[in-house]
């Protein structure tokens, strides 16, 4: 074993005067960077191990501690930057691919903080949603090109299947296996509570979350982990998985340390196994394949449920969701380059899929000029990070959103990026039982609550702000964005004038 | 029992009548003149039999839980995807990935089956999906095999038993192969193997499972060189990380 060239990255400062040699950070830290030294009678870190979670520094009861960047650099070197040659030392040592976890945290531009939302001045005025009604619910799913009503003017066209929304707000696929069964109780019951759904990922639906199946979308994956008549039967909803934004074009791989009897159960994979989902479906070689797909899964189900499709944010996005939009689905979702994930190699993660700014912009121009926008939904993902990220998303063209990283923020999550290691200390990221019970589902649901509540009524004010009191009319609405800051190819592709203009 | 005649009746329409007749309770289905629909038995549960005259769709059995089908034709691609339980057996040949990522349950093809066969089938606990096949197979047989068993038993003594990359990402299940196989064709995560008598003892029954549905000889088949495919590991990439 040779020499590590290794230097922490983070360090850990103590104010002695406060610590008083509790133990806390020591029993939190699962990368085993506090210890008590009982020949100095004093607490010690290892920086090595430490990862930046802040789970020491949030629970430490005398707030002693502080978690800093270390400020060990290399000689400044603009192109040689410290992540570039510490990813070479790392390899040079391991041979192995960089893994990575949550989304791209490059410094590409954002293009949400390069939209402006319009409102209204003088004519057409704003609308007070504390005392207007306002409506945010929307319906997932194929809209028809006409319906005939008999002459009691009742509907008599029988319309395919919808998901009903209480706001444009759904939580986006995480397996059980890359996050807890804490922060799965917490999603679902938050998702009942508040009118949506949220989705298990390719890693089967545990017996316990059965009842919130009405507000549950399964996934259908490479893998075809835990797909059985039950699961398709429960969900109100059916997805095909065929990309993720932080890993488009490559399939997904649960190590099987992290296979324990109850993630086995739940996947139906014997324990320890890995589980590998295939970067393609091995059936899936042309849109006429994943027409079949989707029409086995609505044969399955007698046509009573959405079947939607999955895809990761790449070049020809457009091209390919008219494909899946005419293949069948009632509802496709898009992921941008930004997306979370329990587990990317690093270079993909940072690397491959473009923005979702631009897909969804892209998609919805495409279906709109070939006269199908309304055979499909389109729910945007990749970055959501607050209300307004959804107004513009919506206006962009998005029937609703998926979020999914700003939902375990809520629930605690830090950013430190290893959910990899599965040694999450906030219980998220982790299949260990001693970490999974740092959650609590009954607080976790609540937390979840609060944030899409807050951003639904952030929604509100800013539709009301714009005059607007149906977030169906906002949808594709580009008039109420503008441009700030890009090229005319840029605004071009989103279709928004620059501001001013 | 209830007969069709499935000429001209779409498939949509075709699985509504089977499916009501499955979730009556009907002990057997006999459907005539099948062409090419879509879905026969998809995501089905209960001890019906159907019986198929004629040339059944893609999907046939997908997601299926129970029911036998047996098919006096060919089949088409993708028998029995993500099947759960139930049994298939196919007087014919068979097209590409028949048991994509089956978990349960048996199909028996008289003859050959085309690419991508197998691929990510898996077992859990008392469910262990089988596959036998009477002739050969085409590329990427077995590809991500999880678990289970296949049994390729090549009696018209194909040139090519099975195709290239068999077993490619391979790290659970076994395939046995009546016959050889060169190496350059296995994936890098296969070791092949002469197989042993507790080998014959565990495909004994399948063989003469098959034997009793296409009528063939079972000493006959049996007395012949096997070898068997197994994965080095249960974790083909687990050092691949940093």
């Amino acid at each position: 074993m040779s020499l590590s060239y290794l230097t922490p990255e983070f360090k850990v400062l103590r104010d002695y005067d406060k610590c008083i040699n509790c133990k806390v950070c020591m029993r939190q830290c699962s990368f085993e960077v506090h210890s008590y030294d009982e020949h100095l009678d004093k607490m010690i870190s290892n920086d090595m191990n430490c990862v930046n979670c802040q789970r020491c520094v949030v629970l430490c009861p005398t707030q002693a501690l502080t978690i800093i960047k270390h400020p060990q650099t290399f000689k400044e070197h603009a192109n040689w930057t410290y992540d570039a040659i510490r990813d070479i030392y790392r390899q040079a040592e391991t041979g192995g691919v960089l893994l990575s976890s949550m989304g791209n945290d490059r410094p590409y531009p954002i293009y949400w903080d390069k939209m402006v939302i319009n409102a209204s001045q003088v004519t057409n005025p704003s609308i007070d949603p504390l005392r207007e009604p306002m409506e945010l619910r929307v319906y997932i799913g194929r809209k028809l090109d006409k319906i005939e009503v008999d002459e009691n003017l009742n509907v008599k066209t029988k319309m395919p299947p919808q998901l009903k929304l209480e706001t444009p707000i759904m939580f986006s696929a995480m397996s059980y296996g890359s996050i807890s069964y804490n922060a799965h109780a917490a999603l679902a019951r938050a998702a009942e509570e508040l009118g949506i759904l949220y989705n298990t990922g390719e890693g089967g639906l545990h017996e316990d979350f059965r009842k919130y199946g009405k507000n549950t979308i399964v996934q259908v994956a490479s893998g075809r982990f835990g797909v059985d008549r039950e699961y398709l039967n429960t969900a109100a909803a059916i997805e095909i998985k065929i990309g993720q934004g932080a890993k488009p074009g490559i399939g997904g791989h649960l190590p099987g340390e992290k296979v324990s009897e109850d993630i086995s159960a739940t996947r139906m994979i014997p324990p320890g196994s890995d589980a590998i989902s295939p970067a393609p479906h091995h059936d899936i070689y042309s849109i006429e394949d994943l027409a079949q797909l989707i029409y086995s899964l609505k044969e399955a189900t007698d046509y009573q449920k959405p079947v939607g499709v999955k895809i990761a944010a790449v070049n020809n996005v457009a091209a390919i969701a008219s494909g899946i939009a005419r293949a069948g689905a009632d509802y496709i979702a898009i992921d941008g380059f930004r997306g979370g994930t329990g587990a990317a190699p690093k270079r993909i993660r940072d690397n491959v899929g473009i923005p979702i700014e631009f897909a969804i912009a892209a998609v919805d121009a495409r279906l709109r000029s070939e006269g199908i926008r309304h055979t499909v939904s389109l729910v945007a993902a990749g970055s959501i990070r607050n209300s307004a990220d959804i107004v513009k998303a919506i206006a962009l063209g998005a029937d609703a959103v998926y979020i999914a990283t700003a939902a375990l923020i809520a629930l605690g999550c830090h950013m430190c990026q290893k959910c990899h290691t599965g040694k999450c200390n906030w219980g998220i990221a982790t299949q260990d039982p001693n970490l999974v019970k740092r959650l609590n589902p009954e607080i976790g649901y609540k937390r979840l609550v609060n944030l899409v509540q807050a951003w639904s009524h952030e929604i509100k004010e800013m539709l009301g702000g714009m005059g607007i009191n149906d977030i169906e009319s906002l949808k594709g609405n580009r008039l109420m964005l503008r441009g700030i800051g890009m090229t005319q190819k840029e605004l071009d592709i989103l279709g928004i004038l620059a501001a001013g203009e | 029992m209830k007969t069709i005649n499935a000429s001209g009746i779409y498939y949509r329409d075709l699985n509504e009548i089977i499916k009501e007749l499955v979730r009556s309770g009907e002990d057997i289905i006999n459907l005539k003149n099948v062409n090419g629909q879509r879905y026969i038995g998809d995501n089905l549960s209960g001890t019906t039999k159907i019986n198929i005259e004629g040339t059944p769709g893609n999907d046939m059995a997908a997601f299926m839980d129970g029911l036998t089908i047996e098919v006096f034709g060919n089949g088409q691609d993708a028998i029995g995807n993500t099947m759960n339980d139930g049994n298939i057996i196919i007087h014919g040949h068979a097209g590409d990935t028949v048991g994509y990522g089956m978990r349960g349950g048996s199909i028996y093809i008289k003859d050959s089956v085309g690419y991508r066969v197998g691929i990510h089938m898996k077992e859990y606990k008392d469910k262990v999906p089988v596959i036998v096949i009477g002739g050969s197979a085409g590329d990427f047989f077995g590809e991500y095999m999880a678990g289970g068993c296949m049994i390729v038993l090549n009696l018209k003594n194909d040139e090519n038993i099975v195709g290239e990359y068999c077993g490619t990402g391979m790290h659970g299940g076994v395939i046995y192969l009546r016959g050889d196989v060169e190496d350059y064709k296995l994936g890098k995560e296969v070791i092949k193997e002469k197989i042993d008598d507790k080998d014959y003892a565990f495909i004994q029954k399948y063989v003469e499972n098959f034997c009793q549905f296409f009528d063939y000889d079972f000493q006959k088949i049996m007395n012949h060189s096997f070898v068997k495919l197994h994965p080095i590991g249960k974790r083909p990439y687990g050092n691949m990380y940093a």
